[in-house]
């Protein structure tokens, strides 16, 4: 792919952010203009001494809409960010967040922090609990014989089944009524009624983790060929590790306390940029943190949308998704299975 | 002091085991040092050693007087590669852009692509390996051998003075296997010091200026091929009786299996 497409792709994959972010904000019960969302916009900059946007049309926009559109962005962007790390860190066309069992770690973590009365600390009991989860991933991979993508995969799923036996037995034991099905919702991946603080912290997140692993992209081409290649590269091979897992597990911690365990998009996300660009990346990265937003704005979209005024946690919609597109990719690599 | 690689007093263990047992080895700059012996004689752990990618337990090991395990592994890349035996990946690269990962060493973290310098080494590189019909193609398409070609493309790249080789001919067919010798071999009377690990003893013997026989993790031999190729070390080292000849234009070392019958 020549520089020419590659600018015109990031373009349009800019125009398509941006485009999804305001007219995201216009979907839902109340209809909203898409100059509407400017006006309120520009209002809370102060840019707009009075707005013409009734005070209640601009609480829906910036109290209820804005924070979720924005999360909902942030979260799509880390999590295609951390899948595509992870693809490049473990060679494995089929790591993920989510099958690597990181994301129900995070959700045992977070419900762990959560029932002992620490809500506040909910982000990081999950990166707590993504960490230990990809660490007994790694570990378990190593006990079956060393790192093939079949292998990591179930090492992750049955990591995966232990923290949310884990969970589900936590909720069992100390949820009641009300709490019970709000946090079941969580579980399955949902960015309901997400405020601006929490808007704020994932974004946060993505910022503080996002920066040095975009910087380390060349490093991780490094990785194409194994470790050893990497290292007559020049890469510190383990610090490197290190830094970009550590990174990954901050991350999906935080997007875990926030959205739940929202599968599939580390996954998809990455396939589709690198069948455009391939695998470069200094590219692949940014690209796939801007697809990855896009559409988790639209899938969670759907997810407050189709079945209105009921929610569908979003988590089911990009499973739906997702889990064909998983085993495309699985049939694909069959012989290195 | 030597002006090329100089490894001294080398051991490797692993857990228990001893795979280097104090091995020295010199390779000058100008000449292609061959590392011969029978599996598991600690070539592949050698090449590995000396470049700071297997753990070293005693020994040092400087390239022109500098401790190459000092250095930090940039600064060892920026003159310093190694090919490994085989090298698969599943990424969608291009030929270009996997003899362009050669080029990392000299590139900034900020830097977003490379530059018309890295782009003219990477070209050159491969056509210096007849590969550059095929820059535009995926590298996972290629065939075992083009993919071998490719990797010391990326070797080349990175302007190495030390080239290190694990098998470089394994994958090829006959007429790649010579078109790759001799490639080193130029690039050896080029100034380069070059260290390859060989399993066919003839092609060594053609190519080679010097020849390292490792056994067990020792240095049993060196010195020039018709030294070391010797009927008595190959019946010690790899268990089989030889002849060995002359060959009628060159010279050099020509070994005949005594088979039976």
């Amino acid at each position: 792919m020549n520089q020419r497409t590659l600018v015109t792709l990031c373009l349009s994959l800019l125009a398509l952010l941006f485009a999804s972010l305001v007219l995201a904000v216009t979907f839902g019960p109340a209809d909203i203009a898409p100059s509407e969302v400017w006006l309120t916009i520009g209002h809370h900059f102060g840019l707009l001494p009075e707005s013409p946007v009734s005070r209640l049309r601009d609480a829906i926009i910036w109290e209820l809409r804005l924070p979720r559109v924005l999360t909902a962005a942030a979260v799509g962007a880390g999590l295609a960010l951390c899948g595509a790390v992870m693809q490049a860190l473990t060679r494995n066309p089929l790591a993920d967040p989510y099958l690597l069992g990181l994301s129900s770690g995070a959700s045992l973590g977070a419900v762990a922090f959560l029932l002992m009365g620490a809500a506040l600390l909910m982000p990081l009991g999950a990166f707590l609990g993504a960490g230990a989860a990809m660490a007994l991933t790694l570990l378990v991979t190593q006990l079956l014989g060393g790192a093939t993508p079949t292998r990591a995969i179930l090492a992750g799923i049955s990591i995966s089944a232990l923290a949310a036996a884990a969970t589900s037995f936590l909720i069992f034991w100390s949820a009641t009524g009300d709490s019970y099905r709000e946090i079941l919702s969580w579980l399955m991946g949902s960015l309901s009624g997400v405020v601006w603080s929490e808007a704020l912290l994932v974004l946060a997140a993505l910022a503080l983790a996002g920066l040095p692993i975009l910087l380390s992209g060349r490093a991780l081409d490094a990785f194409a060929f194994g470790d050893t290649a990497a290292a007559t590269l020049g890469v510190d091979v383990a610090r490197l590790r290190w830094l970009l897992l550590g990174g990954t597990a901050l991350l999906t911690g935080v997007l875990v306390s926030i959205g739940g365990a929202i599968g599939f998009v580390g996954l998809i996300v990455p396939h589709v940029v690198r069948l455009l660009t391939g695998s470069r990346h200094r590219v692949l990265l940014p690209l796939a943190m801007l697809l990855g937003a896009s559409f988790m704005i639209w899938t969670d979209t759907a997810a407050r949308s189709l079945f209105a005024p009921r929610e569908l946690p979003v988590g089911i919609i990009t499973a739906l998704l997702g889990a064909p597109i998983f085993l495309a990719v699985l049939l694909r690599y069959r012989r290195i299975t | 002091m030597s002006a090329g690689l100089s490894v001294h007093s080398v051991s490797v263990q692993l857990g228990a085991q001893t795979i280097l047992d104090a091995v020295d080895l010199t390779a000058e700059p100008g000449m292609v040092t061959g590392l011969i012996g029978p599996n598991g004689a600690g070539k592949s752990t050698l090449l590995r050693a000396i470049l700071g990618l297997a753990p070293i337990e005693s020994g040092t090991v400087s390239f022109g007087g500098t401790d190459l395990l000092a250095m930090t592994r940039r600064r060892r890349a920026q003159f310093a590669t190694f090919v490994e035996q085989s090298a698969g990946t599943d990424a969608r690269l291009t030929t270009r852009e996997v003899v362009l990962l050669g080029r990392i060493p000299f590139q900034t973290v900020w830097q977003v692509s490379p530059s018309a310098e890295d782009t003219s080494l990477a070209e050159a590189a491969l056509a210096a390996v007849d590969m550059l019909a095929f820059a535009d193609r995926l590298y996972h398409t290629l065939s075992g051998g083009e993919q071998q070609r490719v990797q010391i493309a990326r070797a080349l790249a990175q302007q190495p003075r030390l080239l290190l080789l694990d098998e470089p001919t394994s994958h090829l067919d006959v007429h790649a296997q010579l078109a790759t010798l001799a490639l080193l071999h130029q690039r050896a009377r080029a100034g380069g010091t070059i260290l390859l690990a060989l399993h066919d003893l003839n092609l060594a013997a053609g190519f080679c200026d010097a020849l390292i026989l490792l056994h067990d993790g020792r240095q049993v031999a060196a010195g020039p091929p018709e030294q070391v190729l010797t009927p008595a070390l190959l019946r010690a080292v790899y268990g089989v009786d030889v002849t060995v000849l002359r060959h009628p234009r060159n010279g050099r070392p020509l070994i005949a299996y005594d088979l039976p019958g």
